[in-house]
């Protein structure tokens, strides 16, 4: 057998180096929970901005609930598709901390811009989680009205939504809604990889400039699909900032408490007419990109058990116990509202309907079109005239 | 609503059309959970665990591991309502414990081409692919299923006009048979020109390949680069190595096979290529006698701390080789465009041939290990890969390899290198040979290696001393032991 091996070797190199630069240690990383759940009083940032945050008892309870709950219905999304109900999904496995600390810093007049994978701020903007999932399911176009949640639509085009974020918050400045405590701001999500696109350049651009009050918050997973980190920057990309004329600063992406202090400092900076911000929250994908994908294949399992060990549930949970904020009773209550909730969703995402063929004519212009109406009519007699039909 | 549910493999990851079943993780008659996982499956794009759609009791498995599905088929079903007393009646799906039915081949061949569009190219989307596929890019595959279009209101069906058959039952619906053989290889000169692509046209032309020589097996008669390349290489590099070696060859009317390529052949016919065709390899031979190294490792066996050991020429090849590195560090390295990446650690490789194919799982920093360490991961790598175990993460990484042919009975060959890798060593069999010793000519014990390497990063002279080096280990182990460590 005259010949050598499959397996991508220089890959598994390349993640292997990466991981030794890692976090451990990082002075530029905010964290205010340690992984052993032991709390840290207050962090500063790089430009010396002191972090800290002070909840109640009933608050930290609650970040336990989101953290545990968004894990559970990103779970059953996933179970769908291997069952063929969905015909993909993006986990967010992982990164429940980054999402949850930075979606439950928003107020409510503040606008997000998601990616296709925040479903835990989703569901911190109090969003039915079954709304994204038409979009996976293949029965509608994802599309909701995003003023009436705050909350843009999902966004596949990569980093596409960081200049429609700039725009709006260009926009909420010329409204005239910046410069007091109350003031509005927006948020754009993306992921590392986004940071090589040309369309986060040009927001990082625009928004300084027109110093909209627009957070750029990036959930660094490591990876764009299978390329790792150090195939999209040489430098930390919170330090990226600097060179836009900007602030940037690192947190810890799995720690909720710290990507909540890091994230309401910059809204309300923002809302403050003192412009942008980015947040680099360093974190980890633990699972594939999407179900299309096989993560074993470009990275290596002790890298995968190194950020396992830094889950960001499980200091949480160890804080709640150490400082007897919750017990036994509360962790089971949790457990079985995430066994409730994610069996209505998947009841629900089993009922829902097939689009009428007609209704691929309800969304193309605002206002209809005449040439429209004749097609959609003209479509109706096609439909009727088969046996059957429900027209 | 059936007590009984059947669940259908579904697309797994856009656009797949097919998955092999790799393990089932329950049998019949388990209750499961929702969401428990049932299955391993692998399709092109990643293997993965399906979790259970319902809770209930396994009633039937309806494709053994190993059986390669067509997405769409049933392959589990579920009673889910187990606690309801015996079915009324067998279930049509359901089939006795322990008798599972094989595919037949109909089903697995019949993929329905849309009729009415059936003039799609073969190789384009919604078109026949090599090897009996229909190539689609997204969606949930081809249909496998005839179409079943609503008839028109008050319409006289089309078929009662052409066979005035009112009495018969209704006709089957119409398989349409995919890639016709006859579609492939003389399309081309039937329209003239050669039918390849750009890149192809390309790597023709500095291979030095005349496209008009050369049959196609690409859509059309096209020219594929695995053609160019087979042609370049004079015909037959890779030895054919059919997928199941136990099954005999089902040859059809043309008295041809046509296996699809896949899995582990697929990566590994892209491993072999790539590498193949990026580094430049340079192999070198050195016959070697043996026989004090096979006694060396009598008398290990003969040790009671080495009494359970599987004591191998490999692990003595395996150390030499260890041994060699540490005096020559540039030949555990990689290639990595501007630069050349030395590794202090090593990975060695061991190629293995499995019931799936070649794999090389690679035993982790193996420079650190003692040998009795050795000797330990190695049992446990090849007892793993024979068994089918064996991990993405075992398989990665690898800095360099050896590759066992002795173990086929062969003398030596001339390795292709691992992508990413600098050096593999073959290690032939050992046979008794006339040989000098000591002045004259006695029986011995002498074997071959054959050391390829990227001759990039390692000159002649570096890859001879290396190799000259796990030579010498292997002629007096003891003296290279006491003279390098």
């Amino acid at each position: 057998m005259a010949k050598g091996d499959p397996g991508g070797t220089t890959r598994s190199r390349r993640a292997a180096s990466r991981s030794r630069k890692g976090a451990a240690g990082d002075p530029a990383l905010v964290q205010l929970l340690t992984p052993e759940g032991e709390r840290i009083d207050s962090a500063t940032g790089p430009d010396g901005t002191e972090y800290r945050v002070d909840f109640t008892d009933e608050e930290y309870r609650g970040l336990y609930r989101d953290l545990v709950l968004v894990r559970k219905l990103d779970a059953e999304a996933t179970a769908l598709q291997r069952q063929g109900e969905l015909g993909l999904w993006a986990s967010l496995l992982g990164q429940e901390a980054a999402q949850v600390g930075s979606g439950r810093a928003l107020r409510t007049q503040d606008m997000a811009f998601p990616t296709y994978r925040e479903h835990g701020v989703l569901y911190c903007r109090g969003i039915d989680p079954i709304m994204p999932l038409g979009l996976f399911r293949g029965v509608d176009q994802g599309g909701w009205d995003p003023n009436e949640f705050k909350f843009n639509m999902y966004t596949i085009v990569i980093g596409a939504q960081t200049l429609h974020a700039t725009g709006y918050a260009m926009g909420i400045t010329i409204d005239g809604k910046t410069g007091t405590d109350d003031g509005e701001a927006a948020i754009a999500y993306f992921g590392d990889g986004a940071t090589s696109q040309g369309d986060v350049n040009e927001a990082f651009v625009w928004a300084s400039v027109f110093n909209a009050p627009l957070v750029f918050f990036c959930q660094n997973n490591q990876y764009a699909i299978s390329e790792p980190l150090e195939r999209q920057t040489r430098v930390p990309l919170y330090q990226r900032a600097a060179g836009f004329g900007f602030p940037g600063v690192r947190v810890d992406g799995n720690d909720v408490l710290a990507t909540y202090a890091v994230t309401r400092t910059a809204l309300d900076n923002a809302r403050l007419g003192q412009g942008p911000s980015l947040i680099e929250a360093y974190t980890y994908r633990m699972g594939a990109h999407t179900t299309s994908d096989d993560p074993t294949r470009y990275r290596i399992a002790s890298e995968v058990e190194a950020w396992q060990a830094k889950d960001p549930i499980a200091r949480v949970k160890a804080f709640l116990e150490k400082q007897q904020i919750a017990d036994a009773d509360f962790f089971a209550e949790v457990d079985e509202q995430a066994r409730r909730e994610s069996v209505h969703l998947r009841e629900r995402v089993l009922e829902m309907p097939n689009p009428e063929p007609v209704t691929m004519f309800d969304h193309v212009y605002p206002n209809g079109s005449p040439l429209l109406d004749e097609q959609r009519a003209k479509f109706s007699r096609y439909m009727e005239s088969f046996e059957g039909s429900a027209h | 609503m059936s007590r009984i549910k059947t669940f259908n493999l579904p697309d797994l990851g856009e656009g797949l059309t097919e998955g092999e079943i790799l393990a089932w993780l329950v049998k019949v008659g388990d209750t499961i959970e929702l969401n428990q996982p049932i299955v391993e499956v692998e399709t092109a794009k990643a293997a993965v665990e399906i979790p259970a759609k319902w809770a209930g009791q396994v009633q039937a498995i309806h494709h053994p591991e190993g059986t390669t599905v067509e997405v769409g088929t049933p392959i589990i079903a579920i009673d889910t309502d187990p606690g309801a007393g015996p079915l009324e009646a067998p279930s049509t799906t359901a089939t006795p414990s322990g008798d599972l039915p094989t595919p037949s081949a109909a089903s697995l061949a019949a993929v329905e081409v849309a009729p009415a569009e059936g003039m799609i190219e073969p190789g384009l989307i919604g078109g026949a692919a090599p090897g009996g596929r229909t190539a689609v890019l997204v969606g949930y595959g081809p249909r496998t299923t005839a179409a079943k279009r609503r008839p028109r209101k008050g319409a006289v069906p089309a078929q009662a006009v052409a066979a005035p058959a009112p009495t018969a039952p209704t006709p089957p619906p119409v398989v349409t048979p995919v890639a016709a053989p006859a579609q492939n290889g003389r399309a081309a000169t039937a329209t003239g020109g050669v039918l390849a692509k750009p890149p192809v046209r390309k790597l023709a032309k500095d291979l030095g390949v005349d496209l008009g020589t050369l049959t196609g097996s690409g859509p059309l008669g096209s020219i594929t680069r695995e053609d160019v390349q087979q042609a370049a290489s004079g015909a037959s590099v890779v030895v054919a190595e059919p997928i199941a070696a136990t099954t005999a060859p089902s040859f059809g009317a043309d008295r041809e096979q046509r296996i699809p390529v896949k899995g582990v052949r697929k990566l590994t016919a892209e491993n072999m290529s790539r590498s193949a065709f990026t580094a430049p390899h340079v192999t070198e031979f050195l016959t070697v006698d043996v026989t004090r190294a096979m006694k060396a490792l009598d008398r290990l066996r003969g040790r009671r701390e080495w009494r359970d050991v599987r004591v191998s020429p490999l692990l003595l090849v395996a150390k030499a080789v260890l041994l060699a590195v540490q005096r020559h560090p540039m030949v555990n390295s990689t290639w990595a465009g501007d630069e050349i990446v030395v590794k202090e650690y090593v990975n060695l490789g061991i190629a293995a041939a499995t019931e799936r194919g070649l794999i090389v799982p690679n035993v982790k920093d193996a420079g650190r290990l003692s040998l009795r360490e050795l000797a330990d991961a190695l049992t446990d790598l090849v007892q793993t890969a024979k068994s089918g175990r064996t991990s993405p993460a075992a398989m990665s990484g690898g800095t360099l390899t050896i590759t066992n042919v002795g173990v086929f009975g062969v003398d030596t060959g001339t390795p292709i290198l691992p992508p990413g890798e600098s050096a593999i060593l073959a290690f032939g069999a050992v046979r008794e040979m006339p040989w000098v010793h000591k002045g004259k000519v006695k029986v011995r014990q002498v074997t071959t290696l054959g050391l390829s390497f990227d001759h990039r990063i390692i000159d002649g002279e570096l890859g001879s001393k290396f190799l000259r080096d796990v030579g010498d280990f292997l002629t007096d182990p003891e003296a290279a032991l006491l003279a390098w460590t």
